[in-house]
């Protein structure tokens, strides 16, 4: 009788029936009791809240924001301080990263050594320890205002944050923004004709040269085609505080550096695996057929490493992006301090709250994955 | 007839020789190396000697009170006095001996691990050792005081918090690996939804989920405390984790291994739990060690939703009006601590990976 539960096909269908039952049986189950305790609580439901008047206030915002604005004003602002910490601190760790993986592979023993020891040492700390500390104990030390630290009498460091020139944003400025932005588009273009050139004929072009070259004097005669009128906005001591240029906040300046210095321990390891995986066979190859060593370092070695190394790397962007929200045991305003924390201490409605929060995280995530996706697909080895 | 005069073989020119000759192949090679060692050994001796200056020669070992910290060396006094706090938090004085006493007890069970040839024994070892523990260290029966999870704090917290979190996420996350490579579509579907959506937000976002919005879940009337939801709201979290890395071994076993269970007889649960997990954890151990390692580190975060663990002990102690301004102390010990549990972690991924390793080619 029970014998049609011998049969796998059946037997698969059982199971996932009692799997979901389950599933959505534990669901109704949690459901009910949040909707009762809801309602024996009091709390109110539904996104009407963002509408409210938040009545707090915000120092470090990227847009202009005054308590009286509402929360969804708070949620952006939240979001966007997310967003820059995160870019920065990607900047920079990649760079710190790329140094220190290239020198864990150097000739010379004392810089491997030195290299070695920087990732061993901090990648086992815990990155909510190196954000305290750098906070709490290096920038905290640092004198007040009226002393502050200063380089060339422009840039300054003190216990309220780290004040530099910032370019004012008149026709000079514009003008070389522009012109940098155009050369960069000109050398995505010249690359690829460049190398399309070197398929059919051979010649080689000096491409990266010629970038450099452009980067150097494009800037240099819009700035002269822009009135040669290049204005910078300088920090100053006024009373206790600096006021102008631009000042980068302690939370900001703490959990940059401990983002940056904790992940570049990762992307140092990315990078080196990536270098190390190329076989030895493939550098001697490249020598033996004639390359230059600029030209196998191009052409054979970095095409190879750079496919093993970018998908780590682009994990470890993703988790500057979820460890910035470590931020809340700083108070740096990213979006769990100011909107899992504040707003809801204020509001109360953990569901929605903590839902919109996860899913801001989730977006993000799905639309790097995306994008890394595609980049691996575009990257693959192209086989006959 | 000729004579012929043996002559010494020459020793290779001092230049290919001992140490002058790494230090020039390791050190001096070129200019650029050259360069590269001026630049470290600046690098060094600007951080270590201060640092050793700070912390040893001028630092302040012995004494009992704040007086006995003078000049501007390290203040290890501070340390010692408040061991206890960073050791045990509020544990009673009286009955710390049962911490102690688990302790010992989890590196005899770790010890006798070599006399058991067998999986059951061990898991049947480990089981035991944490329903002991647990009645040890909680109390309330066999006439041991009870003591109440507020009172946990400190390392003492901070090991439970791990051990718990790496205990009950492991078999979560084998679960969840296997439901991912299931052909069941509801079963692969649903297991996929849980581990990406898990892995695509941040650690903090979960622990406050199972700190606010747990409690709305229960009946009334049940209430969990703040501890058990922390371990919670971890053990949901590092699951998503494990079960990718336990993943990633099951992908790599061949399709033959599973051809040949099946040729032998064996029905799923056999085929699984003697065949292909196995072979997967196998693979799996170094990225799982590196979890491990994460789910350490990542205790601290129970700080955020108001727990004293390690970490938390820093600003608590620190904020002492007999001890104001102690914090760099506290912080570096602190730091002391966590690396050496994760370096030590590490090194022993390592020996695993080589003991583990089959690859006979």
């Amino acid at each position: 009788m029970l014998a049609f539960l011998r049969d796998r096909k059946i037997r698969g269908y059982l199971f996932q029936l009692i799997t979901v039952t389950i599933v959505v049986a534990f669901m109704w189950y949690i459901g009910t009791n949040t909707s009762h305790n809801i309602a024996q609580r009091g709390i109110r439901t539904g996104f009407g809240f963002l509408n409210g008047t938040a009545g707090f206030g915000i120092d470090d915002s990227p847009i202009p924001y005054t308590p009286g604005d509402t929360y969804s004003r708070v949620f952006l602002v939240g979001l966007l301080n997310t967003l820059i910490v995160t870019f920065v601190s990607m900047i920079l760790a990649t760079i710190l990263g790329l140094i220190i993986g290239i020198l864990r592979l150097s000739k010379n023993w004392l810089i491997r050594k030195i290299s070695l020891t920087y990732i061993e040492i901090f990648r086992n700390i815990p990155i909510l320890l190196q954000i305290l500390f750098w906070y709490n104990v290096v920038l905290r030390s640092l004198p007040a205002p009226r002393n502050s630290m200063s380089f060339l009498g422009k840039i300054f460091l003190n216990n309220r944050g780290f004040y530099v020139p910032e370019p004012a944003m008149d026709s000079t400025t514009i003008y070389i923004i522009i012109a940098v932005f155009l050369v960069l588009i000109f050398a995505f273009f010249m690359n690829k004709w460049a190398n399309r050139r070197q398929e059919l004929t051979g010649e080689e072009f000096p491409v990266l040269l010629t970038i450099i070259g452009l980067l150097i004097v494009a800037p240099i005669i819009a700035y002269f085609v822009g009135g040669a009128n290049f204005n910078f906005s300088n920090p100053h001591l006024v009373g206790f505080g600096f006021q102008g240029g631009k000042h980068y906040y302690p939370e900001f300046v703490a959990l940059t550096l401990a983002l940056t210095i904790y992940t570049a321990t990762f992307i140092a390891e990315a990078v080196r695996s990536g270098i190390e995986a190329v076989k030895i066979g493939q550098k001697e190859a490249a020598a033996s057929i004639g390359l230059s060593g600029y030209q196998s370092l191009k052409l054979v070695i970095l095409p190879q490493a750079i496919r093993i190394a970018i998908p780590p790397t682009i994990n470890q962007y993703l988790n500057i992006l979820k460890n910035s929200s470590l931020a809340t045991a700083i108070g740096y305003p990213e979006i769990v301090t100011v909107f899992a924390g504040t707003t809801l201490n204020q509001v109360g409605q953990a569901i929605e709250i903590i839902s919109i929060t996860m899913l801001v995280y989730l977006v993000i995530s799905l639309v790097v994955s995306a994008l890394l996706n595609w980049l691996n697909f575009k990257m693959k080895i192209k086989e006959r | 007839m000729a004579v012929y005069k043996k002559i010494e073989s020459k020793s290779a020119p001092s230049s290919s020789l001992g140490v002058m000759h790494w230090m020039r192949e390791n050190l001096f090679s070129s200019p650029l190396n050259v360069a590269l060692t001026v630049l470290g050994i600046a690098l060094i001796l600007w951080v270590i000697p201060p640092f050793v200056k700070w912390a040893i020669i001028d630092g302040h070992f012995k004494g009992t009170t704040r007086a006995d910290c003078v000049g501007d060396g390290a203040c290890w006094v501070f340390i010692k006095m408040k061991l206890s706090m960073y050791m045990y938090g509020f544990y009673p004085a009286a009955e710390r001996w049962r911490v102690n006493l688990a302790y010992v007890l989890f590196i005899t069970v770790v010890l006798s691990f070599k006399y058991f040839k067998h999986a059951l024994p061990k898991i049947i070892v480990t089981v035991s050792y944490f329903i002991v523990a647990y009645i040890l260290i909680r109390g309330g029966i066999f006439g041991l005081e009870g003591v109440f999870y507020n009172k946990w704090g400190g390392l003492l917290l901070t090991i439970v918090v791990s051990v718990a979190g790496i205990a009950f996420s492991f078999p979560l996350g084998v679960l969840f690996a296997f439901g991912r490579s299931s052909d069941l579509p509801l079963i692969k579907s649903l297991s996929v939804t849980y581990i990406e959506l898990i892995r695509s937000v941040p650690l903090i976002t979960v622990l406050f989920m199972s700190a606010v919005i747990l409690p709305l879940f229960l009946p009334e009337g049940v209430t969990f405390d703040k501890l058990l939801r922390a371990v919670v709201g971890l053990i949901i979290f590092e699951s998503a984790y494990i079960s990718e890395a336990i993943r990633g071994g099951i992908q790599s076993i061949s399709k033959g291994q599973y051809e040949a269970a099946d040729a032998v007889g064996l029905s799923y649960w056999q085929k699984t739990l003697l065949v292909i997990l196995p072979q997967a954890l196998k693979v799996a151990i170094p990225n799982l060690v590196g979890i491990f390692i994460s789910v350490v580190q990542n205790t601290t975060l129970v700080m955020i939703i108001g727990l004293f663990d390690l970490l938390a002990m820093v600003q608590l102690t620190s904020s002492d009006s007999h001890w104001l301004g102690f914090e760099t102390e506290g912080y570096v010990f602190v730091t002391i601590v966590f690396w050496v549990f994760c370096y030590l972690m590490s090194i022993y991924s390592d020996k695993l990976e080589k003991r583990f390793n089959t690859n006979l080619r």
